[in-house]
């Protein structure tokens, strides 16, 4: 019915692409989160102006493309000295980049958090810690958590072009066998299909999450 | 007891306190009434530290508010408050919207924090609420549990600043009961409102504000029996 020279180790060849491509995203998607929080909250805290050189920055890293970012990324790492892998310089520049979209993503959530709400927190004698932690946090993670399941997603899809600087993800061990085998439109087909099976549980869970939380708020 | 001492509070340019004076005794209500924009509800945030003053002195038991260094923290333990908006945590369910600050401020027990909460939701009527999300209640039931969080504190002072304002009329009357019932057992209270017959029945004194000035204050037979002030006059007889 079907033809194909794909054998098994091939496709073991390209788990190990999606197996990177997690691992990058994975890395990523967390340590910009955790630098995207501390960029919200200190916007939000410093106010406008304050937050300028900031936030001046953050958006450098979300208006030149991420391709670009990376290949400068190298090219610094290398001019200085760091002798970071490939491995090392994609996850801190995606990170950084992720963490410039997340910490626009965590303020927006804060700012939804009414001021009325934190005030009545305050009068009970929380501290700004407290009110932070229990009633800031919780609020803010609600509204925040669908913007950044789409960022996450965003970043994975977008983790591809980590392989410019030659790391064999999903994308490149696909390029791979296309270039042996070629049979571009079969592959490319399993590689979809192995970006959607990543894809989907994560989209779920936000949806889980949204729903579970939905009906008391 | 309550001092405050010629407190003036200005938002920018405008002046909303201009030098105000009053003094609340242990277990004495005073009710504050005037017009929208006259300073009454400035005042009651001013008093907590929730908002800062430009002059003036305000000591709850000796401890100047806007002192530095006061804890302010500490200090709103023992001042209630309870807004216009009730400000419920949507997403706690009503037992853990009275547990949080008893639990987190007080550092009770959760057991201890639990049986607190659960007297003072009995005591303002939620008894069968306790598991409901606050979006599941009426604006009288969240603001009544609202009050129930405040009370959870145990407080020595409690502020209402017009608690029932936001209310469907018919929700009104169940909130004003639970002030009433808190008034009839000793709390020290300062009340914001527009319920006149609210005003008349349960304070030991009414002032009204017009302007950012406090133009009179008395008893409430004098203040609504016999108004002096032009102001309070006309007021009075514009509510009526």
């Amino acid at each position: 019915m079907f033809d194909t020279a794909l054998t098994w180790s091939d496709l073991a060849f390209l788990a190990q692409g999606a197996a990177m491509t997690l691992a990058v995203t994975a890395v990523s998607v967390t340590a910009g989160t955790v630098l995207g929080i501390v960029f919200g909250v200190l916007r939000v805290q410093l106010g406008a102006i304050w937050s300028a050189p900031l936030t001046f920055v953050l958006d450098v890293f979300r208006s030149v493309p991420l391709l670009i970012q990376l290949v400068l990324g190298n090219a610094l790492q290398s001019i200085a000295k760091l002798g970071w892998a490939p491995f090392t310089t994609s996850c801190v520049v995606l990170s950084l980049y992720t963490a410039a979209y997340c910490s626009e993503i965590i303020r927006g959530g804060i700012d939804a958090v009414p001021a009325t709400t934190r005030r009545a927190a305050r009068s009970l004698g929380m501290t700004w810690w407290q009110d932070m932690r229990y009633i800031v946090a919780p609020l803010a993670t609600r509204v925040s958590l669908p913007a950044w399941i789409g960022l996450t997603l965003g970043v994975m899809k977008d983790s591809a072009l980590v392989l410019w600087l030659g790391l064999i993800e999903l994308l490149r061990a696909s390029q791979i066998l296309v270039t042996r085998l070629q049979e571009p439109l079969f592959i490319l087909l399993i590689c979809g299909v192995i970006y959607f099976v990543i894809s989907f549980p994560i989209a779920r869970l936000g949806g889980y999450l949204e729903r579970r939380w939905s009906p008391n708020d | 007891m309550i001092e405050i001492k010629n407190v003036r509070k200005s938002f920018n340019a405008l002046e909303v306190l201009k030098g105000i004076n009053l003094t609340v005794n242990k277990g004495e209500v005073v009710t504050i009434i005037g017009g929208s924009g006259s300073g009454k509800s400035t005042l009651l945030t001013c008093i907590n530290g929730l908002e800062p003053i430009n002059s003036g002195q305000i000591t709850i038991d000796g401890t100047d508010v806007h002192a530095k260094g006061t804890d302010l923290n500490k200090l709103r333990r023992k001042v209630g408050i309870v807004f216009q908006q009730w400000n419920a945590f949507p997403h706690l369910t009503v037992l853990e919207n009275v547990m949080l600050a008893p639990r987190k401020v007080l550092g009770l027990a959760k057991e201890k924090a639990e049986e607190i909460a659960v007297k003072q939701l009995t005591h303002v009527g939620l008894r069968e609420k306790l598991s409901v999300y606050p979006n599941r209640m009426s604006g009288g039931q969240q603001q009544r549990m609202a009050i129930a969080r405040a009370l959870a504190m145990s407080p020595e002072y409690m502020l209402f600043d017009e608690v029932t304002s936001a209310l469907d009329p018919m929700l009104v009357g169940e909130v004003l009961d639970t002030l009433k019932m808190l008034a009839e057992e000793g709390m020290t209270m300062i009340c914001v409102t527009h319920e006149m017959a609210f005003a008349r029945d349960v304070s030991d004194r009414v002032a009204f504000f017009h302007h950012g000035v406090m133009a009179e204050i008395g008893t409430p037979d004098q203040l609504f029996g016999a108004p002096q002030h032009p102001d309070t006059q006309a007021f009075l007889a514009s509510v009526r």
